[in-house]
């Protein structure tokens, strides 16, 4: 029996779908079975991050409303045995399905795979609860900014009010460089605001633009720290216990140099 | 030029820092944002629980959640009940 993941975060733009592509392709890699269900119905991007925009046939909606089979609108990822894309519509809107049959979908889907991840749309709206209907556990992402993290918040709560009472974070987009300086939020602030487990900390890295222009995940990207990032994801999501990357944040020349006035905390 | 108030002083003026505080009572305000039939809920339950003990009038039962200040830059949101009592019961003076 599989576990169904949702992946949301409120806000747009923080990398809901980046990380539900390489959360996916990393579990893939580890040898799991794998359905990334994009849940963006009208603004899907799932299947372009992955690069398998040219081979879609079918839709969500087809398999809610009986068209076709659930086996032919999964689409096969060749690169990474065991993934599989189940594509939103783009010509329907969110309220073409709803958050039964999301949750009878899901439930057919647990029987056939390890893990289901349902990349959520932005917003609190009809398609937030559409995602979460069939979920078991839920991953919040964030950016170290005001605007991401009252937004996750929001989220957090709207969560626990459909049952999801522990998700999980995934700080994105972390600027080393600006932590150091005190102008960016670090893992502990980000932790401290919103009082839940943290589940991943992924560097900024262009390699992300790039693996996307490509249409590849990034994990495929030789030493990518975004990429060795969410390998650890997937890997702490299986139960194993890997430490958070060590990304350096304590050993600016700020923080030596107030070490050694006995000043910054040790 | 090196800014020594940066190396040496406090770090509160780091633009992280205000991020956190302004997050910190933005989300003190929207999280304490309930419902106001949740708040009937919680009322409903009081008014049940101390009405053994004491005698009040429930139209003049004020709660609601606001923030509190616990320190300089300490906030929470607290529950705030406000109820008068006319009397207090038998019970409640015997066993208290």
């Amino acid at each position: 029996m599989g576990e169904v993941y949702v992946i949301t975060s409120g806000k747009g733009g923080v990398g809901k779908t980046t990380t539900t592509a390489n959360i996916g392709a990393a579990l893939a890699m580890e040898g799991k079975s794998v359905v990334l269900l994009d849940a963006d119905i009208g603004l899907r991007n799932l299947d372009v991050v992955l690069g398998l925009e040219n081979r879609i046939v079918y839709d969500l909606i087809d398999v809610v409303e009986g068209a076709c089979r659930l086996k032919q609108a999964l689409v096969k990822d060749k690169r990474f045995d065991g993934l599989f894309l189940l594509p939103a519509a783009q010509t329907r809107d969110k309220n073409a399905v709803s958050p039964k049959q999301m949750q009878d979908l899901c439930k057919e889907l647990k029987e056939q795979f390890d893990y289901i991840l349902i990349d959520c749309p932005a917003g609190i709206e009809q398609g937030f609860k559409n995602a979460v209907a069939g979920a078991d556990k839920a991953i919040v992402v964030t950016i170290p900014e005001v605007s991401a993290v009252r937004d996750a918040d929001r989220i957090i709560g709207l969560l626990a009010a459909n049952d999801l009472h522990y998700p999980e974070l995934v700080i994105n987009r972390l600027r080393i460089d600006m932590v150091k300086r005190g102008d960016m939020m670090n893992i502990e602030d980000t932790l401290d605001i919103l009082g839940i487990d943290l589940l991943g900390v992924v560097p900024d890295d262009e390699s992300i633009v790039i693996s996307t222009n490509k249409g590849e995940p990034v994990i495929a990207t030789r030493n990518s720290l975004a990429g060795k990032a969410f390998v650890n994801i997937a890997k702490r999501i299986e139960g194993l216990d890997v430490p958070i990357m060590n990304l350096d944040e304590d050993n600016s020349i700020v923080d030596r140099l107030k070490r050694l006035f006995g000043i910054g905390k040790k | 030029m090196f800014d020594f108030f940066r190396f040496f002083g406090k770090e509160e003026s780091s633009s992280k820092n205000i991020a956190k505080e302004r997050l910190k009572l933005v989300l003190i305000h929207d999280r304490a944002n309930v419902s106001p039939k949740f708040l009937d809920i919680i009322k409903g339950d009081i008014i049940k629980i101390i009405s053994d003990y004491l005698e009040f009038d429930v139209d003049e039962i004020d709660i609601r959640i606001t923030k509190v200040q616990n320190g300089e830059s300490d906030y929470s949101s607290a529950l705030v009940a406000n109820i008068p009592i006319k009397k207090m019961k038998k019970i409640g003076k015997n066993s208290g």
